[in-house]
């Protein structure tokens, strides 16, 4: 929790000396709590002060961040409990966990579609964030050879899991990251683990069956110097770990606890089928997980976990837009129709990647809807004939076409006659309901 | 170090509301369905035993749909020709109630009828014994004409009638009321909507035991963080004590998951999307099981595997099986 002005004013020399630019210690203090300036303007603090203020400034869940060859994975820094109340912060990693009883030929076609995966959606470009070897061998050398041949498919930042200090020594002196996630340190292993992070500059999992094992282990290996940790629950079952996960988020939270204070670990346990893998990474993206595992690679599950994640994590007060105006799409020319939608990033996308997929050249007119869907924008008063001839005008479409027919998404052909009014030199045309029958209608319809 | 787990106390609980009537209580049905009661937030046993598990519905309709998805024809085949077959189909796919859409038109693209949608609703009522929600085309003016009816026709049975909303709650709940039914109320994924709906429904005197709300959704990738949040902030309200947001919420995630292009759609899509099934499949499956962790208390799904994996994940996630 953060300190008030008066409690960092007992932490301060208390002298006046006016050294920092203000005129009292308290002013300083003051300004210090509104984060209107650094601690380190003040010369005189005393080293004790320092450290706890930089404890009190330390956000609630540590910020952990995963490095390698340019590619990053952060997790942590989390304010909130609900995502309605701000924007959750850094999107879950998630990885795909491969074995190191399989030949580095099997590893490596196995991860290498993953390894190249790439999905659009509403124009982002997402992906998957890095891969994790586990030791099921126990074989120290069958490990390293499996972290080096995912190394020469990947870059990305890795996840090394045995619960044997010796094997993952193996595996952190293959893998060429700058760091690496270890899993996981527990009660047994827990000393030569954190030697281990330390060592390497790996950032350490955590496992325990209860808050009073995890906080108590983090104290511990905290105390051997290191700082980058994530927490793995161990529960039974679903309701466990939804129940230690949200738990420790209140935790962090509401009680500034900091033994507690760190990014989750999701991972399957081994044996679980696709569908039940599906079910435990949709709950770690939505119940704050900080890394996500799954065994599997597959596009039909990628992208449906990697959507979801984007719509977990945007900001829930601004939707995601496009730009208002004329767009082209398969270089349009004077003959090609025009076409009217909103500013809804789904929205243009539906539209748009449709008509691009059917070669079809056309305009599109995206007018000013607050970014908002059809229906939405036009029960809100946001799409009405009024705005979209305005938007015609304002956009110059006269300019760029020889024919004057104007098509409206077929949910809004209330609209129609509005807007022949509006702009009563036009033809007002209302087109199918949904995206998917647009190339149809317009090679029947329109041509 | 023995840490304090930080439990919520709460003042507020959601309704227990029943669907359906077996003979005992002067209907045909034989099972019922009980759910709400919640006294936190979903599935946190630790703070308060969660009474009734959520609730899965199949959505059927009154004949064959021209809309839906192949996978969805493919699945159900020749079942999905007669109401009554289909009914009795998806009792056997695991449903725990049935969520019957009436059509807007007929084949021929004729309007649908009164006389119609009640033949539809007694031969499912006869093919199946699980409890109903009859759901008119969405059109309030439709809804009302083919509700009512259906309504009278079912007298007895507790089904649900939906869609009820601003445009045409006063008629859907006096046949509601007159006939010992229930009602969804639906509103589009606002706390306030929802709560004056309520309100609305509350003060024509019908007893909010008999009152389910649908906050609205959108599919993943379409939306679903607003219902999702909507949600969220519902049920908050509820524990905290706002009476006329105390309601079990149904929510649809197969009919929005359908309705997108990645269920929906096999042909002249990204190869990025994957197989095609299983990518629907996902679809449905995650956007229900995100919906369910944000409070639903029944979700009604379109494809059988979908019903295995939800029930999958209701059965874990209310399961109790150590104190954390
Ligand atoms: C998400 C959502 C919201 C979000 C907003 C999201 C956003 N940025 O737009 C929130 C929660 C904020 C919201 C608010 C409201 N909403 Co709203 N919302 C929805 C919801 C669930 C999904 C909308 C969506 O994103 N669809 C996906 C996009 C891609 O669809 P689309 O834009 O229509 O595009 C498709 C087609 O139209 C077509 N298309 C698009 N452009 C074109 C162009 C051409 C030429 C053609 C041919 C086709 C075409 O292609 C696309 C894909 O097929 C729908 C219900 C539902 N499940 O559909 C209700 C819905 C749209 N909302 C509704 C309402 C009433 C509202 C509110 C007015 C409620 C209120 N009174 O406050 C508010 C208005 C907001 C405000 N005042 O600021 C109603 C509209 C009812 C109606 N028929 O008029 C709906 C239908 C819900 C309902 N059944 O009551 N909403
Ligand atoms: S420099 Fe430090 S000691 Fe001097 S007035 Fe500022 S806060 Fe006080």
């Amino acid at each position: 929790m953060a300190l008030s002005g008066i409690q960092i004013y007992k932490m301060l020399p208390r002298t006046n000396c006016r050294d920092c630019g203000f005129p009292t210690c308290l002013a300083f203090a003051m300004k210090l709590a509104a984060k209107q300036i650094e601690l380190s303007a003040c010369p005189h603090v005393s080293d004790e002060s320092k450290a706890q203020l930089a404890e009190s400034a330390a956000p609630p869940v540590r910020l952990v961040t995963l490095k390698s060859n340019g590619y990053e994975v952060k997790a942590g820094n989390e304010v909130v409990l609900s995502r309605h109340e701000k924007t959750f912060c850094h999107k879950p990693g998630l990885f795909i966990r491969v074995k190191d009883d399989e030949t580095a030929a099997d590893i490596k076609a196995k991860l290498a579609p993953a390894e190249a995966y790439h999905v659009d959606y509403v124009g982002l470009d997402l992906s998957l964030d890095g891969f994790a070897v586990e030791s099921v061998t126990g074989d120290a050398s069958a490990f390293a050879t499996a972290v080096k041949a995912v190394g020469e498919v990947s870059q990305r930042p890795l996840i090394l899991m045995s619960g044997d200090p010796a094997v993952i020594a193996a595996g952190l002196e293959a893998a060429n990251n700058e760091t690496p996630l270890i899993h996981a340190a527990d009660v047994d292993n827990w000393e030569a683990m954190a030697r281990l992070a330390k060592q390497y500059k790996a950032a350490l999992v955590v496992n325990g069956r209860s808050l009073d094992e995890l906080a108590d282990l983090t104290e511990k290996i905290k105390g051997a110097g290191v700082e980058d940790m994530a927490l793995n629950p161990l529960g039974d079952n679903l309701s466990q770990r939804l129940a230690l996960s949200t738990q420790i988020r209140r935790l962090a939270l509401k009680k500034n606890f900091r033994a507690l204070g760190y990014p989750l670990f999701v991972a399957p346990a081994n044996g679980e089928d696709a569908a039940y893998q599906s079910i435990l990474a949709a709950q770690g993206i939505a119940k704050y997980g900080g890394f996500v595992v799954i065994d599997t690679f597959t596009p039909e599950l990628a992208y449906p976990l990697l959507v979801l994640r984007q719509n977990i994590y945007t900001d829930p007060q601004k939707p995601i837009q496009v730009q208002p105006g004329l767009y082209e799409i398969n270089d349009p020319t004077p003959d090609s129709p025009v076409l009217v939608t909103t500013n809804f990033s789904i929205t243009y996308f539906s539209v748009a990647n449709e008509v691009d997929g059917s070669g079809l050249p056309a305009w599109l007119l995206v007018a000013e809807a607050e970014g908002m869907s059809v229906l939405t924008a036009w029960a809100a008063g946001k799409f009405d004939a009024e705005r979209i001839a305005k938007d015609v005008k304002r956009f110059n479409v006269a300019d760029q076409v020889s024919h004057k027919r104007i098509v409206l998404p077929g949910h809004t052909a209330v609209l129609s006659g509005e807007l022949e009014e509006e702009l009563p030199d036009w033809e007002i045309k209302v087109g199918p309901r949904e995206a998917v029958d647009l190339p149809a209608f317009m090679k029947q319809v329109l041509a | 170090m023995p840490v304090e787990i930080p439990k919520d106390k709460w003042p507020g609980e959601v309704r227990v509301v029943t669907i359906g009537a077996t003979s005992a209580d002067g209907g045909t049905r034989t099972s019922t369905v009980t759910v709400g009661g919640e006294r936190a937030l979903p599935f946190m046993h630790f703070e308060a035993e969660m009474p009734h598990k959520p609730m899965i519905a199949l959505e059927i309709k009154d004949r064959k749909p021209t809309d839906w998805s192949q996978l969805l024809l493919d699945e159900w085949g020749e079942a999905m020709n007669t109401p009554g077959t289909w009914a009795k189909a998806a009792e056997t796919a695991g449903a725990d109630l049935l969520q019957l859409s009436l059509s807007l038109t007929d084949a021929e693209g004729n309007p649908n009828t009164p006389e119609k949608a009640v033949t539809a609703v007694q031969s499912v009522l006869n093919s199946s014994g699980l409890p109903l929600m009859v759901f008119g085309p969405g059109q309030a003016d439709a809804d009302n004409e083919l509700l009512v009816p259906v309504a009278e026709a079912a007298k007895g049975e507790r089904i649900v009638l939906g869609v009820c909303e601003d445009k045409n709650y006063r008629t859907i709940v006096a046949a509601a009321m007159a006939n010992g039914h229930l009602v969804n109320a639906r509103t589009p994924m606002d706390v306030n909507l929802a709560k004056q709906l309520n309100i609305l429904i509350s003060d024509m005197n019908m007893p909010l035991d008999r009152v389910i709300m649908d906050p609205t959704t959108g599919a993943l990738g379409y939306g679903i963080e607003y219902g999702y949040s909507a949600m969220e902030r519902l049920r908050l309200a509820a524990l905290q004590g706002d009476a006329m947001t105390q309601l079990p919420m149904m929510v649809t995630p197969g009919f929005e998951a359908w309705k997108t292009k990645e269920s929906k759609v096999g042909d002249d899509v990204p190869a990025e999307w994957g197989d095609w099934l299983e990518r629907a499949i996902n679809w449905e499956t995650l956007t229900a099981v995100t919906l369910l962790e944000s409070g639903a208390d029944i979700l009604a799904l379109r494809h059988p595997e979908s019903v295995r994996r939800v029930r999958m994940a209701i059965d874990e996630l209310t399961a109790v099986s150590r104190e954390p």
